[in-house]
């Protein structure tokens, strides 16, 4: 009992670095989601984990006019998540490509089912290092893919191997690279998941 | 009287309803059973609730170790199909099979969650925190009775999870890092909702307790007890709640995107709608890496209060032991990657986390060479605590020399989800931090129950424990190396002879907890009265200026700490 005034001070101290505490561990949740985004804009600038680049014309034209540089082997790969009755393969398994040089290749894909099905596909390029400068004008991977039942497609990529690749020492002598898709069936946005499982 | 905990409740409300701790001077009058256990906020008490807590979780969690052990003991599957229709799912072999998955992620989530977290911070912490700083209380006891009954409710939440579908039969199966996709579209039911919601319910409880000890811990030391005297085992805790602080909003933050991913169509995890399920490993990891610190750093701190006391000597290099966890806690939070060296990873990105995981063995050299150095020289008595102490030293040593061999981002692509894994985070684990639990709980029985345990069966215990856990775990080493998978109930017959005799081990160390059980309930009924400080001369922290058990409120008056005080001795001058 003998030094009240003190006591007051030390429970408002207290809950002052109580608050604080607290707001430290309410910023790390906000980090936690944060890092969604944050991931995703890392990968993308960054290339990690095989991420490809987008280009313009603009930017393609300007890496060619760089000067080719020596050939290099693309590979071109294809699978489906398991809900998916695809068929669905690149039309030719190997480009050989100049760096610098743009180049399209195409990918079939045939709807086996009876109904139509909405795909998206995922995409990234082996070796991992090699995602910052494998570049894409154009590709079927931008946008979603609506199938009829037994309507088939080409898909089309149009893309450059960056020539800036040339003075990346990791990365510099890799004789190929591959392309991969994985196609998914496109997810329903929120609201229809929502109302189905009501 | 001033030490009330009420007293410390912020707003008016707080008195309603708790009259009975007023007005009155008696530092011993206890409230009656049920406002005292169910309603506590009396530091003691509730340090004891969660060590009771973390008794019963323990017995649960190693019971189920033992399932598993004896499942491993030879080829095939023997018992699982039994256990699948025990728990209420089908009788075929997929049951039989999710049975196991729901094993280990019982086992690991109760042990890391509900047995080591509890035992070490809620237990040990709450009671001697406060205790050795000279306050009268923890900062918020109300909140703490909250942070005690969050973890008991996430427990059954737990144990709920294991009675409802979780995809092929009763409960989750995902094991306790609960990875995507497994966790998400792997697991229709309800069992893995239940699981994640455990991980929210005991996580907030173990955000509130941090948050109390770093208030504590800051704004309660007694007069003239400054950081830099502080015993370590209150640096310990202090790094380890703002651990707790920072990694366990990224967990609740990753789970929660786990539930909505789950029940509410969104795709955070899900590549099809643009997620990806490596960011869930990034987000768990980072986490899941100071976790691991977590569950080891208290008992780092437990560890050189127990040396330092059976050797009659100041601990060796006090700033520098003090500083290696504040190290250890840091480095720990970039390091995280180390666990997913396989997920494809590029060179460049494996070769910074094996460098910055090795960096920690420098802290961790630190203070493995200190308590060395302050058992050189001393007066060494082999109490039970010190015993144990000694085989935490080695046996943490064994797991650490594993790690910098696992930290190798080359070598782990060969080792990475195999029993070598499994052997070297048990050695740090079940070996390291149950070690340095059975340490402090022999070193701070007679201080909170007022009763002298038995030291013959003290020693039984640690010498049978001993045999038992490396019989268990360091074959594990041998089957690792030779390829022998994690996570699998059946294996090829060319494993079975290090399998059986693991289980063996397991047999060993089974029985050894009868010496434990035994020793406490002679103790509770028979064992000498404790005198306040029964361990003599080295016992120089404020805990053993007290009567034991200590009163119900202590230090009315608090204790001053003066000038000539230094880290080391705590006790007034006429003691």
């Amino acid at each position: 009992m003998a030094s009240a005034p003190l006591h007051d001070d030390t429970a408002r101290k207290n809950l002052r670095t109580g608050i604080l505490a607290m707001l430290g561990a309410l910023a790390m949740l906000g980090m936690g989601y944060a890092a969604v985004p944050l991931y995703d804009l890392f990968c993308r600038v960054t290339g990690f984990g095989g991420t490809t680049q987008v280009a313009s014309e603009a930017d393609a034209n300007r890496a060619a006019s760089i000067g080719l540089g020596r050939e290099i082997s693309i590979r071109f790969d294809a699978s489906m998540a398991r809900d998916v009755p695809w068929e669905f393969a690149p039309t030719q398994s190997t480009d050989t490509v100049r760096i610098g040089q743009r180049d399209m290749a195409t990918y079939t894909a045939r709807n086996l089912s009876d109904e139509p099905i909405t795909g998206t596909a995922t995409f990234n390029v082996e070796p991992a290092q090699a995602g910052a400068y494998f570049n894409k004008i154009q590709c079927f991977c931008f946008t979603e893919q609506t199938l009829a039942p037994g309507q088939e497609v080409t898909m089309p990529v149009l893309y450059y191997v960056d020539p800036a690749i040339l003075e990346d020492d990791v990365i510099a002598d890799v004789e190929q690279i591959t392309l991969s898709y994985t196609f998914h069936r496109a997810k329903e946005p929120v609201s229809s998941a929502l109302d189905r499982s009501q | 009287m001033a030490t009330t905990a009420d007293d410390f409740a912020p707003g008016a409300g707080a008195h309603a309803g708790h009259g009975g701790d007023h007005d009155h001077d008696h530092a011993d009058h206890k409230p009656g059973f049920f406002a005292r256990w169910f309603m506590s906020t009396n530091h003691k008490d509730i340090g004891s609730l969660y060590l009771m807590f973390a008794i019963v979780a323990g017995i649960i969690g190693g019971a189920i170790s033992g399932i598993m052990r004896v499942e491993l003991a030879e080829p095939g599957i023997q018992y699982l199909q039994w256990w699948a229709q025990f728990m209420g799912g089908a009788n075929d072999i997929n049951t039989a099979l999710h049975m196991w998955n729901v094993f280990i992620t019982a086992h690991g989530l109760i042990m890391v969650f509900f047995m080591v977290m509890p035992a070490m911070i809620g237990g040990f912490g709450n009671w001697f925190v406060p205790l050795m700083i000279g306050a009268p209380d923890m900062a918020f006891p109300r909140m703490n009775n909250v942070s005690f009954w969050l973890t008991v409710a996430g427990f059954f939440s737990l144990l709920f999870s294991l009675f409802v579908p979780g995809g092929s039969g009763p409960g989750a199966g995902v094991g306790w890092t609960v990875y995507a996709p497994l966790s998400t579209t792997g697991s229709p039911g309800p069992a893995v909702d239940f699981a994640i919601f455990s991980l929210h319910l005991a996580g907030a409880g173990s955000i509130l307790g941090a948050t109390n000890f770093i208030t504590t811990i800051f704004n309660m030391r007694a007069p003239g007890m400054t950081l830099h005297k502080m015993p370590l085992f209150v640096w310990s805790v202090l790094v380890t709640a703002f651990l707790l602080l920072l990694a366990l909003p990224v967990l609740a933050a990753a789970i929660t995107m786990l539930l909505t991913d789950r029940n509410f169509g969104t795709t955070f995890f899900d590549p099809a709608g643009g997620g990806d399920p490596v960011l869930y490993q990034h987000l768990f990891w980072f986490f899941g890496h100071p976790e691991v610190y977590i569950m080891i750093l208290p008992g780092f701190g437990m560890i050189s209060q127990i040396v330092a006391t059976f050797s009659r000597k100041p601990v060796f290099g006090y700033l520098g032991m003090a500083y290696a966890m504040v190290a250890i806690g840091v480095v720990g939070f970039i390091v995280w990657a180390h666990h997913m060296y396989t997920v494809g990873l590029d060179v460049n990105t494996k070769m910074y986390f094996t460098a910055a995981t090795m960096v920690i063995a420098v802290p961790t050299g630190v203070k493995i060479f200190s308590w060395i150095a302050t058992m050189w020289g001393g007066s060494l008595e082999f109490k039970s605590p010190m015993v144990w102490s000694l085989g935490f030293i080695f046996l943490f040593t064994v797991g650490g020399v594993t790690g910098v061999v696992l930290a190798n981002g080359g070598i782990d692509d060969n080792l990475h989800d195999t029993y070598y894994v499994v052997a070297h985070f048990h050695y740090v684990l079940s070996m390291g931090a149950v070690f340095s639990m059975f340490a402090g709980f022999y070193y701070w029985f007679p201080k909170m129950s007022g009763r002298m345990h038995s030291e013959l069966l003290s020693h039984i215990h640690f010498w049978t424990f001993f045999v038992g856990v490396n019989v268990i775990f360091f074959p594990q080493h041998f089957l690792g190396m030779q390829g022998m998978p994690r996570r699998y109930p059946d294996y090829a017959e060319a494993y079975t002879f290090w399998h059986e005799i693991s289980t063996y081990g397991y047999y060993i160390m089974a029985g050894s907890m009868i010496f434990f059980f035994v020793n406490i309930a002679y103790a509770l009924l028979a064992g000498k009265k404790a005198e306040g400080n029964p361990w003599g001369e080295g016992a120089t922290t404020l805990e053993w200026t007290l009567p034991s058990p200590p009163p119900y409120h202590q230090f009315e008056t608090l204790p001053v700490i003066e000038d000539h005080h230094d880290y080391h001795d705590h006790r007034p001058a006429t003691a």
